[in-house]
């Protein structure tokens, strides 16, 4: 049998306790995929850490949708500088 | 155990307005968040600090109690009253302030206003997944140059995890349901593993190359020869050709490091010549030199 990916947004709603319309906002500003199976709408398990992180950024430190998308942004650039400084650390050693 | 200024931790002073006390609780845990600072140890005690601050502060009941006893709550028989007057407030549910994902309290915290201070439901009722766990693990290099099980004690719990070969210095690995507990029914958070691979060989390695720096006498660097040379997972003999140049490098495939996951499929091992001249000469050796120099 194949393996679930996708959890429905009503469903992750409810899970999460969160207005659907904040999902359509995330979707709006293109924070988030939604795939769409018929009537139903779904969000993909591998974004799923992603859409909690935004969760808890938008409602924890009343960050809005504009806001989500900066901070998406930066933080990926956190991200790929810290692998880059890591992997040039590493090539350093080569040298010492 | 010390006594904790939860007024310092925010910046404020001890007659700060409730209104001072969550603008200074914001700006803080908007400062030290972990979602916003990621892979950042400092900042995530910071942010359990603040978070334990407010906790305190913006209630005003733990507020009289902490301004009260606070200080003296090693020895009060005040706080011991405190305490006694406490456990009769079970029912009580903090301040519900949101951010309700800070993890562990301090000592101090536990000691004066035990379990039922905390509030850290969230004043949502958001469920959320549970924290993240980061760990590090530290590996000598040639215990990652085969894929191997491991048993890992995270919270009290055994979690046997493989450890592929071929992971590389900084790399993480999420193991799914691991972290902490969820909140309002939410699902566990994930354990993250960093690796810390210490290199004590003589190998320096990149990747999935390896590099080396063998000895090499002039004769055979002049003649060519044989030498036989230490490979991570034994000796090799490999030929070098006449005329070999200090600092030339050779490559021998597929005797470098693991690639991660590929299982079989290995680098390639740099080998530098550092060519030793002859030392404490003979005057034959010397008579012999002056002749070949002659006949350049």
């Amino acid at each position: 049998m194949e393996e679930q990916n996708i959890i429905s947004v009503s469903t992750f709603c409810t899970q999460y306790n969160v207005p659907v319309t904040f999902i359509q906002s995330l979707r709006e500003y293109d924070l988030l995929e939604i795939v769409r199976e018929g009537e139903e709408e779904y969000i993909q398990v591998t974004h799923l850490h992603r859409v909690e992180k935004m969760i808890r950024l938008h409602y924890e430190l009343n960050i809005n949708m504009e806001g989500l998308d900066v901070v998406n942004n930066l933080l990926q650039q956190v991200w790929d500088l810290q692998q880059e400084n890591q992997s040039l650390k590493d090539r350093l050693k080569l040298f010492e | 155990m010390d006594y904790i200024d939860y007024y310092k931790i925010l910046g404020l002073s001890k007659n700060a307005t409730e209104k001072e006390i969550k603008n200074a609780y914001r700006k803080l845990a908007r400062k030290y968040h972990p979602d916003l600072n990621p892979n950042d140890k400092e900042a995530e005690r910071k942010f359990k600090e603040v978070n334990e601050a407010n906790e305190v502060l913006s209630d005003a009941e733990n507020r009289k109690k902490y301004d009260q006893y606070g200080k003296d709550w090693k020895h009060a028989e005040q706080f011991e009253k405190a305490k006694q007057q406490h456990r009769q407030q079970r029912s009580y549910q903090g301040s519900g302030q949101p951010f309700g994902e800070g993890a562990d309290y301090s000592d101090f915290f536990e000691s004066m206003f035990g379990g039922a201070g905390r509030s850290r439901q969230g004043g949502q009722g958001i469920r959320f997944r549970g924290q993240d766990y980061h760990a590090e693990l530290h590996l000598d290099l040639n215990e990652v140059y085969v894929t191997h099980k491991r048993t890992l004690t995270v919270n009290g719990n055994n979690i046997r995890i493989t450890i592929p070969a071929g992971v590389t210095n900084g790399q993480e690995i999420k193991i799914r349901g691991h972290g902490g507990p969820g909140i309002n029914g939410g699902p566990n958070g994930d354990l993250y593993i960093k690796f810390i691979i210490n290199n004590h060989t003589t190998f320096k390695r990149d990747k999935q190359d390896l590099y080396t720096t063998v000895d090499l006498d002039l004769y055979t660097a002049l003649l060519g020869g044989d030498v036989t040379i230490d490979t991570f997972d034994g000796k090799v003999k490999i030929k070098v050709k006449p005329e070999t140049q200090n600092n030339t490098k050779v490559k021998l495939k597929g005797k470098g490091f693991p690639v991660y996951k590929k299982e079989g499929v290995y680098g390639d091992l740099y080998v530098t010549y550092n060519i030793k001249l002859p030392t404490s000469l003979t005057e034959k050796e010397k008579e012999l030199f002056a002749e070949l120099a002659k006949l350049r």
